[in-house]
């Protein structure tokens, strides 16, 4: 009889959130002999209508694993998630910053906190259906883009370090998310046509992030003013307030087109200026993470989950990204990743300018 | 993974008794007509149901016209509260330790809580607090051996207390986990509602009943043929009646013996468990060391620095099947009312076990559990609770 948690087969835990990815990356690990287990997290145990942490998730994810023949389990890891991913986000938007909760949630959650509980219960790996690849350099194991440029989440993983990708599989990061529908949908799998989940789980449609940050933070009103300091309109609540925003900022109508290129939440004033001032030459980084050596030539750089990489150069001295061509100016607490080829070489957040 | 299953969640659903098991097949076969024809097939039907009436009636005390056989538990709960409400109004009084069933129906409609003591025992001076602060109290509920902890409450002082301060409310009682180890019919004597189900007695899921003291003025959920007294319409379920009625009939006629038996293994559980893990494990509703207030299946525990969750996942996969606090429909295990209500704080909390044991229970059971747990307590410890 074996000891207690101890698990000899190398057993993988995989995550199963109910949907397709999640769903095809278990049947390639069963198909591949892995003996493997599903577990679904539930994160949010509020209100939801996103598609996200629902009953009817973790019924998809069980009754997929029923099919492939699997043992599935939750793990209610909700006063993490509260603590980790939901009071940190609504305390950055006090403070003026613009999160991104899901990679915070990638970071604690999905890796760390699972991980943890993966190992303490006998498991050396775990997997995901993430779209990103995990590839074997001299230096050990790195992250990169995942082979449909449409899907990558390479972004929003980019947090994970060695130790985590070590233990990580991604089965469908070689995959195309056409391949993922298709495996599915030959073998059946319930999963196969569900529309993805593409909004933070924890803020309704119907409600809106408004109403979700007014139960936790105080919204306060705010100055617009113009780049002479001239006040041109006001905001009803400053830390809702986003860099590039045009509308809703109470301003005279008739003239060019104004957009947010600066928030001061401690003083509540709201800077707008025309199209060409949202540009900026350089953007300050803060917690900036190289995982090799620092690279000093230009770089892609890339600031937002499914945007277009542009080259900069980062300067770890001065802690900024001084951009080969001008830039538009990024919220400040947005992650900025940095890739050599498809492969992530660093990582931090924008700073206030 | 390996070895037997060792079954100690009796609690929750204890395995169906051969007595019973063989009562619903038969009946099954036999009675297929609606017991509220008139042809032989259809008066067959009915005397297995009204004989499986007068059963279930000498088993908890009360008369055979007062037995409502419903689907389980939470419709017994349910058609007690809100049965009340819809016929009188008022405001319901029920403890904060109550089963979600009762709990909800009540919350929902407005109602007051009171707490349970450190000791898991409902606060009953608490509760004359209560019934001294609120005008027109309808009905009080209060389980009578609780689902999580096992604390049986003090029904005939709670009875004293509430004839004494809301003379007028009607009292009623979750005794679902109380048949098998309490004499119910003595226990509620004074009490105008009392809900039972088949399953943790050895009886079919599906089954149970509601107490309906006689002539006592209470809408029906479900409006219909008027079955069951005019109180349930439906149908009525002959087989699960008589399986039922089986269940409660060898439950009582055991029980003494039964008691006895199991509080030994419980006890022995607990010795072991404390024995091994030391100051790392709380007896929950035992601050004191004092176990006497306890039903004699239940052993529920708070482990310090450990998970309930990676905790069963480990027992699980070593064939105990035990439970935590309450499951949410999704099957995550979610913080529990009654140790919160009871002053046990959350972290301590996160790390309930409740081991439940039943008439199948064995010392082989006991010891396997007594082997394991240490073990696997060990090992979430080592990595940070899990």
């Amino acid at each position: 009889m074996s000891p207690v948690g101890e698990r000899p087969n190398g057993p993988v835990m995989v995550a199963m959130s109910g949907g397709v990815d999640s769903s095809v990356a278990a049947a390639i690990l069963q198909e591949a002999g892995h003996e493997i287990v599903a577990v679904t997290m539930k994160l949010w145990g509020g209100e939801s209508d996103t598609g996200c942490c629902a009953v009817s998730d973790v019924d998809d994810a069980r009754r997929v694993a029923d099919q492939l023949g699997i043992e599935h389990h939750v793990f209610n890891f909700g006063d993490d998630f509260e603590r980790d991913v939901v009071a940190p986000y609504a305390a950055d938007h006090a403070a003026g910053r613009t999160p991104n909760p899901c990679i915070e949630c990638n970071r604690h959650l999905k890796f760390d906190r699972l991980l943890n509980r993966a190992e303490a219960l006998g498991f050396s790996r775990i997997a995901t259906g993430h779209h990103a690849r995990i590839v074997q350099t001299a230096r050990g194991s790195r992250l990169a883009r995942g082979a449909d440029p449409g899907k990558d989440q390479s972004y929003v993983l980019h947090v994970l370090d060695q130790p985590v990708l070590d233990r990580l599989m991604l089965p469908v990061g070689s995959m195309t998310k056409a391949d993922v529908r298709r495996i599915a949908a030959d073998m059946g799998l319930r999963t196969a046509t569900k529309p993805e989940s593409q909004d933070v789980c924890f803020i309704t449609n119907q409600h809106g992030r408004a109403l979700f940050l007014g139960d936790r933070i105080p919204l306060r009103r705010g100055k617009v003013v113009d780049s002479e300091g001239h006040e041109v309109g006001s905001v009803d609540a400053v830390e809702l307030v986003t860099i590039g925003q045009r509308k809703g900022l109470g301003l005279v109508g008739g003239t060019d087109p104004h957009y947010v290129i600066d928030i001061d939440t401690a003083s509540a004033v709201v800077t707008v200026g025309e199209r060409s001032s949202l540009d900026t030459a350089s953007t300050n980084l803060e917690s900036w993470q190289w995982f090799d050596e620092p690279s000093t030539g230009s770089v892609d750089v890339q600031c937002s989950a499914h945007g277009v990489p542009a080259r900069g150069q980062i300067d770890v001295a001065t802690m900024t990204v001084r951009w080969d061509q001008p830039h538009r100016r990024i919220a400040m607490g947005q992650s900025v990743v940095a890739y050599s080829d498809d492969t992530v070489i660093g990582g931090g957040i924008a700073a206030r300018p | 993974m390996d070895g037997d299953e060792i079954y100690l969640d009796h609690a929750a659903s204890s395995p169906l008794r051969d007595e019973a098991r063989d009562a619903w097949i038969a009946a099954s076969n036999l009675h297929q007509a609606n017991p509220t024809g008139a042809h032989k097939a259809s008066r067959d039907a009915r005397r297995a149901l009204d004989d499986a009436r007068d059963v279930v009636a000498a088993a908890i005390g009360c008369e055979a016209s007062e037995v409502v056989f419903t689907s389980g538990g939470s419709e017994a709960d349910n058609l007690a509260v809100r049965g009340v409400l819809a016929s009188r109004g008022g405001t319901v009084v029920c403890s904060a330790g109550e089963h979600h069933a009762v709990l909800e129906p009540v919350e929902h409609a407005g109602g007051l809580t009171f707490r349970l003591r450190p000791d898991g025992v409902p606060d009953v001076g608490h509760l004359a607090e209560i019934l001294g602060s609120a005008a027109d109290v309808s009905l009080v509920s209060v389980m009578a051996v609780n689902n999580e902890i096992g604390v049986v409450a003090p029904l005939g002082e709670i009875a004293e207390t509430v004839r004494e301060r809301s003379p007028g409310a009607l009292l009623h009682t979750d005794a679902v986990q109380a048949v098998q180890w309490l004499d119910v019919a003595d226990a509620t004597q004074e009490f105008d509602l009392i809900s039972i189900t088949g399953h943790k007695i050895g009886g079919p899921v599906g089954t149970g009943a509601l107490i309906v003291r006689g002539g006592l003025e209470l809408d029906p959920l479900i409006l219909g043929g008027g079955q069951e007294q005019g109180r349930r319409a439906g149908t009525p379920d002959v087989a699960g009646a008589v399986a039922l009625a089986a269940a409660v009939d060898a439950t009582v006629r055991v029980r003494h013996d039964d008691v006895a038996r199991v509080r030994k293994l419980r006890d022995r559980l607990l010795d072991g468990l404390v024995a091994g893990l030391g100051d790392q494990v709380v007896v929950s509703a035992a601050p004191e060391g004092d176990m006497s207030h306890i039903a004699a299946g239940f052993a529920h525990v708070c482990l310090r620095q450990v998970e309930a969750e990676a905790l069963l996942f480990l027992l699980d996969s070593h064939g105990l099947r035990a439970s935590a606090a309450s499951s949410c429909s999704a099957g995550a295990q979610e913080p529990s009312h009654v140790l919160a209500s009871m002053g046990i704080p959350r972290d301590l909390a996160i790390g309930s076990l409740r081991l439940s044991l039943g008439p199948s229970s064995t010392r082989a059971d006991v010891d396997s559990a007594l082997r394991l747990i240490p073990q696997a307590v060990e090992r979430l410890t080592r990595f940070g609770g899990g």
